[in-house]
């Protein structure tokens, strides 16, 4: 299960989730704003080095099930963030990382779109098939 | 006996003097055995008609050529017929054409006696179809199942909706054959000519054009299997609806110009986004229109993705559905081989006729652009592969008349080469501290130090390029933007031809101040980029070099990529070489004015991150502050 969200500043509501397999959804959405406190702590605490790459985040397990849940934040404070099923132990670092910055292409790919006004909910198609392809890789 | 001219659902009334007229009409301008008519003498005969030039275009509009993009049988008689229409004095509508009119008069040509023809009641089966139904995928069903009719040629027209979907364009090469072997076998075709319909009527007669393909599929097969080879060897007259005609790139080119006179420069996102929301189709779609158009992703549009966007946009008004990627015709290097060759020709037969030395000259600067357009970075294979291909047509021309594609050719790839590298540099920028270093170090190395041993060139006569390239050697490092007019910039493989004729045209300049201005520019620019952050200027220094090549090879129209590079002295045409040198600068300048401005943009919001990043810490220092005190 794979499940990404974006979520610009300053309002930090998703701009876009996208989760597969979609049962569950409901736990996914709730996951994912609570890791994004999460990631607003990351922030915060980080000073300087604000323009982190990636940043792993572990350790949000919950106890019935394994998740684990990345963070990603640009230099404009969007945030992206990853869920993924711990059973997945094949995810190496590195796909995130890569995945992570598929994710920040297509979505300055998007914000480069005169037709689209930040702060939509983003439905661009190529947008879409992107992510689609990406989870389909992981699962 | 009235026939009937189906044109994908619009079922025209014809007379026989009005189809003998047209056919031979058509077969004027179009000699079996191809199947469309070749768009040259069907813009002859239709300006023999001395209509009005947009009054023409709108006829080809509506007859579906410029959708399809060719003039097939079906178009061809449509827009005679609305030809007629327009000479009556009728709007150039679908519904005009309904009626009884004259033929069409040409000028120039025989003069037909009118001839009144059926009214539409007359004729069986023959009903009108009301503009742009949309299309229902069960009527579509329904039609592959019971019509039995044989559709006219290419099931376009401008009225029904088409396919949903590109994959049912590969039917349309079938009904293409049809009607392709129309003008070949009119006998044989007398009986589809009357095309009867029964219950598609009401839904998109074109998807019972579709549906009927394959129920005819077989019956034709033998005789159009020849036609249709004949269709594949044509690739200029495909069934492609996403195919350019000439006269549709000409007017998505003049509405460029009426947007952004530079054709070589780019529309902005705003601009594009007002532009096209004039044309009323929701903001999804315009939105899906720019993400297919955009192919670099940079929130512009080149002339090239202008014409793939525009021609989405008619594409959509006209009723189909956006495709999912971008066809193959619209890509941006296709277009940009297959326009700016008609537009370089005129350039490339002016310099043709200037002397030939002149030609040897800026022959020296064509290969210097493709030697530099190695040397800039790029991490697509696409530009390897081009560059690839540039060499070996280096190589391989010989001949002078052959020459001007080549180059065409080649300098349309650099362009190319140039812009998407251009572009797809900025994004880099974005990103993580380490792939800006990463660029930067790509953007370093290429572009090896200005100052090259070569400075002193074999005829260095002129001093100032020597002097000019010592005194810029820290600035070019700093992002030296457009030098001295004519000569180029101080890029690695800068041969020493290059600067021989750079030094020529040096002092030819009789517009000494022009220079001391461009030249102070030029150095005003480069104090500017200085204070910008290193990583910045390298940038920028890489991508000036960028925009020099590509303007470059639109600017210096002569081709020729002889062998060997002769470094005599070519015998100087001073006023235009003046005149282009200046063209030249000027827009090197604004090119790399735009670039500035973004790099700009892009600094100022670094800038505000930075301030923000600061007024936060200096709050955290206030907290803690108060408790060290005590």
């Amino acid at each position: 299960a794979l499940v990404s969200v974006i979520c610009p500043p300053p309002q930090n509501y998703p701009l876009y989730i996208r989760s597969v397999p979609t049962e569950n959804e409901l736990k996914f959405h709730y996951t994912v704003h609570t890791s994004l406190d999460v990631v607003d702590e990351k922030i915060s605490a980080m000073g300087k080095a604000l323009v982190d790459q990636r940043e792993l985040y572990l350790g949000l397990l919950y106890p019935t099930e394994d998740y684990k849940v990345y963070g990603y934040v640009t230099n404009s404070k969007v945030k992206f963030v990853m869920v993924v099923d711990s059973s997945n132990t094949a995810l190496r670092d590195n796909e995130i990382r890569s995945m992570f910055r598929k994710l920040h292409n297509s979505y300055t790919d998007i914000m480069c779109n005169p037709f689209y006004n930040p702060g939509d909910c983003i439905h661009s198609r190529a947008f879409d098939n992107m992510v689609n392809s990406m989870m389909m890789q992981v699962c | 006996a009235a026939a009937t001219a189906g044109a994908g659902g619009l079922l025209l009334p014809l007379s026989e003097s009005e189809q003998q007229r047209y056919s031979e009409l058509f077969s004027r301008c179009c000699p079996p055995p191809e199947a469309a008519a070749g768009a040259s003498s069907v813009g002859e005969l239709f300006r023999a008609s001395q209509l009005p030039p947009d009054t023409l275009h709108q006829i080809t509009e509506v007859c579906g050529a410029k959708r399809v993009g060719y003039f097939g049988p079906a178009q061809f008689y449509i827009a005679l017929k609305l030809i007629a229409a327009a000479q009556s004095g009728f709007p150039v509508r679908i519904e005009s054409i309904k009626n009884e009119l004259p033929l069409p008069r040409f000028m120039a040509l025989k003069n037909d006696s009118e001839v009144r023809y059926g009214t539409p009641a007359e004729l069986h089966g023959v009903k009108f179809q009301v503009p742009h139904a949309t299309l229902e995928k069960n009527s579509y069903k329904r039609t592959d199942e019971g019509d039995k009719q044989e559709p006219k040629s290419p099931p376009m027209s401008p009225i029904c909706s088409p396919p949903a979907s590109p994959s049912t364009y590969q039917r349309i090469p079938l009904s293409y054959g049809y009607g392709k072997s129309r003008s070949g076998l009119e006998q044989q075709h007398g009986a589809p000519y009357e095309v009867r319909h029964s219950t598609h009527q009401q839904d998109a007669p074109s998807s019972g054009n579709y549906g009927a393909k394959p129920a005819h599929c077989s019956t034709l097969n033998r005789s159009l299997s020849a036609e249709r080879e004949q269709q594949d060897s044509s690739a200029h007259y495909s069934d492609d609806p996403w195919r350019i005609t000439e006269e549709q790139r000409d007017y998505y080119i003049n509405q460029f110009r009426s947007l952004q006179p530079d054709l070589n420069s780019f529309i902005s996102g705003s601009m594009a986004k007002n532009f096209f929301t004039k044309s009323k189709l929701p903001i999804p779609e315009l939105s899906h229109i720019w993400e297919l158009s955009d192919v670099d992703c940079d929130g512009a549009l080149t002339l090239p993705e202008f014409c793939a966007a525009f021609h989405l946009v008619v594409a959509r008004k006209n009723g189909y559905q956006l495709p999912e990627t971008l066809p193959e015709t619209l890509l941006p290097e296709y277009l940009q081989a297959a326009s700016l060759k008609p537009m370089r020709d005129c350039a490339l037969f002016d310099s043709y006729s200037e002397s030939l030395p002149g030609g040897q000259q800026t022959r020296d600067f064509s290969r210097t652009e493709k030697a530099t357009a190695e040397e800039v970075p790029d991490n697509s294979a696409l530009l390897q592969d081009a560059k690839k291909d540039d060499k070996q047509a280096l190589k391989g021309s010989t001949a002078l008349k052959t020459i001007p594609k080549e180059f065409q050719h080649l300098t349309v790839k650099t362009a190319a080469q140039e812009s998407n590298a251009l572009k797809a540099r900025p994004r880099s920028r974005s990103y993580s501290s380490t792939s800006i270093e990463d660029a930067m170090k790509k953007g370093e190395e290429p572009p090896t130090p200005p100052p090259r041993p070569q400075k002193s060139h074999s005829r260095a006569s002129s001093l100032d390029l020597n002097r000019v390239f010592q005194q810029n050697t820290q600035a070019v490092r700093s992002g030296w933007l457009p030098p001295p007019p004519p000569a180029l910039p101080p890029r690695p493989p800068v041969s020493q031809t290059e600067q021989v004729s750079e030094v020529e045209l040096h002092p030819q300049m009789n517009r000494p101040p022009s220079q001391a201005e461009e030249n102070s520019s030029a150095k005003k620019e480069v104090v500017l980029a200085q204070p910008p952050s290193k990583p910045a200027r390298r940038k920028l220094r890489t991508e000036a070099q960028g925009l020099e090549t590509p303007e470059l090879s639109p600017t210096i129209n002569v081709t020729s990529s002889l062998p060997a590079v002769k470094p005599h002295l070519p015998v100087q045409k001073q006023s235009s070489k003046q005149k282009r040198a200046i063209q030249t600068a000027i827009r090197k300048n604004k090119e790399a004015n735009a670039v500035l401005a973004r790099l700009n943009s892009e600094l100022q919001q670094q800038l505000k991150e930075v301030h923000k990043e600061r007024i936060a810490l200096e709050t955290q220092l206030e907290q803690l502050r108060p408790v060290t005190v005590l």
